[in-house]
């Protein structure tokens, strides 16, 4: 296989965007494309998931193409859940590392606040199971307030860890532009104060509202290319070293153990070994925090920490931006936002982002080893990533 | 013979008790106290008001209009019974509500405007005025209406209101919703919040001046944006102008 390198990147504000789906998808293309001065490419992937349900818009890639004035290239749409953007972006490298294209753009975008907050938490919890769960009621809200309660049980973690991963991310998010959400948020605000309950109610519990990402309208875009267009660009070297993908059973209660996650442990172990890296080698990682109790479970299941010890680290500050191994650094889903099928490359953008040294007041020193764990369903699907800088 | 119209035009109040003042913290940790405004204050509040007619987004223009006319009313002594509540955050104007007396047993709300959005302070606000009808005015309902998708989730789902769609409210004569005492009663626990008394030094930051607002809501970046968004799905146009107007790249 070839080497595939990331020449360019582009985003928009993550929030309420007040333009069709195909601009929210154009418009960080045209950035990436001015990152990389190219001005053409030979394939193009659109993440997304909710386009023919939410805003009546289906074939969106070939709508994308055309909209950037880049046809014939080839275009395809990917819908994986909330994971369709690192699968986008793996198949991409695999276009691109088995030799059928030089240059592949993937874009991931999403308009979900074009429906209100209630079909929006319907049209999400259309990838449960349709006759075990789905018809019962179940959202991903709760089925995540479920798992939280589980974990809280079995491994000690409390609503003020979850209320730590909040704080962290959200004020994380102060220093992004392209971030959701810009109010600072504190311990004493959302967990100790008289009016916290008020302030930060109970969603499902035991998750509250500050441990649930907000809806989010968004659009991401990274340009891959093989080793030869990318020597040729005046443009750190950052490689798509390791992917790594894993499903587990549709519905949680077949799980052996539903308080592991054994499709990110698995994902997260193919892409390591492809990197050719150990967990303790990452620099800095994006991870899945759609609910808070995901961010801590996640590190604990790619490897960063021992299982149920997640949550120790965040207590000693190991995850925070001048941490050990500061993970969310962009403000992750709970603070960038969530516009499910952008995510996964804007988790990737912002990693690019830290390996170049551009991240500016949330840069992480030194990052030269970059992670992204984009989780699909809940835990079903499972894409996890790894960077490296080569130069 | 000469006639002092103003004799004539002007309503005569009827007494209302004092809204006592509180405070709360914010998600932000910040200390946010709730106090009721004289009229010799409104000209102070109206510039920051004036700003958000322009708002268009949930609906901010309209309820800003109307807010401002409403207050212009209090000022001007053109609407009876009325009361006008502030949320500040260390002086600054986080939320203004209104509302009126409608009869020792009715009152009507008229509206509630965040100035700073994504802690609640609007409805932490709102519980307040709502607190004051209930509590202090021992009122038996408030009648309330929504104007935008947010204020109905505030309102009408978290409090659960009651229908009174055969009673036309005030703004616009839109059907009616009611939250009752027991309604109220059945929120307390949850939804009204806030520490009484205040300390000195929390209320004199507050009477000193009302500060203008940190982070008010801003225009949407396309005012057509919204509007084109609905019929055309493809268009690129805008994108160059908000390449321009995002000014990040």
């Amino acid at each position: 296989m070839r080497q595939v390198y990331v020449i360019g990147i582009g985003i928009t504000t993550f929030a309420r965007l007040e333009y069709p789906l195909c601009e929210i998808a154009a418009y960080p293309a045209m950035m990436a494309m001015k990152d990389c001065g190219l001005s053409g490419v030979d394939h193009l992937y659109v993440a997304n998931m909710g386009g023919g349900r939410v805003n009546h818009q289906t074939g969106l890639a070939s709508a994308v193409v055309d909209s950037l004035s880049l046809t014939p290239a080839g275009a395809e749409t990917i819908e994986n859940g909330p994971a369709s953007g690192a699968s986008a972006i793996k198949q991409g490298f695999l276009a691109v590392a088995s030799g059928l294209h030089d240059v592949v753009m993937v874009i991931g975008a999403e308009r979900m606040r074009e429906v209100n907050n209630l079909e929006v938490t319907d049209f999400i919890a259309t990838l449960t199971h349709p006759l075990a769960e789905y018809i019962y009621g179940v959202t991903l809200p709760s089925l995540a307030g479920m798992f939280t309660r589980l974990y809280m049980d079995k491994y000690g973690v409390t609503a003020r860890h979850l209320a730590m991963v909040a704080v962290k991310n959200q004020n994380n998010a102060l220093l992004n532009d392209f971030a959701h959400l810009h109010q600072e948020i504190t311990i004493e605000g959302i967990i100790d104060s008289p009016e916290a309950l008020t302030n930060n109610p109970y969603v499902a519990e035991p998750l509250r509202f500050f441990d649930c990402c907000p809806v989010s309208d968004g659009g991401a875009c990274v340009i891959l290319a093989s080793g030869d267009v990318a020597k040729r660009l005046d443009k750190p070297l950052v490689r798509l070293a390791g992917l790594g993908q894993a499903t587990d059973t549709h519905t949680i209660h077949e799980r052996q153990e539903p308080t592991d996650l054994l499709a990110v442990r698995r994902a997260a172990g193919q892409t390591f070994q492809m990197a050719g890296i150990k967990p303790a080698d990452v620099d800095v990682a994006e991870l899945h925090d759609a609910f808070t109790i995901l961010e801590i479970v996640e590190s604990e299941e790619v490897g960063f920490f021992n299982k149920g010890e997640g949550h120790l680290a965040l207590e000693r500050g190991e995850t925070s931006l001048t941490g050990e191994l500061p993970i969310n650094p962009s403000g992750g889903l709970k603070g960038r936002g969530h516009p499910v099928g952008a995510t996964g490359v804007a988790q990737a953008h912002e990693i690019v982002l830290q390996l170049r040294g551009d991240a500016g007041r949330r840069q992480v020193m030194d990052a030269r080893i970059g992670f992204t764990c984009n989780f699909g369903g809940f835990g079903n699907n499972v894409v996890c990533l790894t960077f490296i800088r080569e130069s | 013979m000469s006639v002092d119209l103003e004799k004539i035009l002007r309503p005569v109040d009827n007494p209302m008790p004092p809204f006592p003042p509180k405070y709360m913290t914010i998600a932000s940790g910040e200390e946010m106290v709730i106090r009721q405004v004289s009229r010799d204050e409104i000209p102070d509040i109206l510039p920051y008001i004036e700003s958000l007619m322009h708002v268009e987004r949930d609906f901010y223009d309209i309820v800003a209009a109307r807010v401002y006319a409403e207050l212009m009313a209090y000022y001007r002594h053109r609407v009876q019974d009325e009361y006008v509540l502030v949320a500040q955050i260390d002086g600054e104007i986080g939320a203004v509500v209104n509302g009126r007396m409608v009869n020792a047993d009715v009152g009507m709300s008229l509206h509630t405007l965040a100035l700073r959005r994504g802690l609640r302070i609007g409805a932490h606000a709102f519980a307040a005025k709502m607190e004051y009808h209930i509590d202090i005015m021992k009122q038996k309902e408030v009648l309330i209406v929504a104007e935008s998708p947010i204020g109905f989730r505030r309102w009408m789902i978290e409090y659960n209101l009651e229908k009174r769609f055969d009673t036309p409210h005030e703004l616009g004569g839109v059907p009616s919703w009611a939250l009752t005492r027991e309604l109220f009663d059945r929120a307390r626990e949850t939804l009204v919040v806030g520490r009484r008394p205040v300390p000195d030094k929390l209320l004199e930051k507050a009477y000193a001046a009302i500060l203008p607002p940190s982070d008010p809501p801003t225009p949407p970046e396309d005012l057509l944006a919204a509007t084109r968004s609905r019929y055309d799905s493809t268009g690129t146009a805008l994108m160059a102008q908000r390449w321009r107007q995002e000014g990040k790249v």
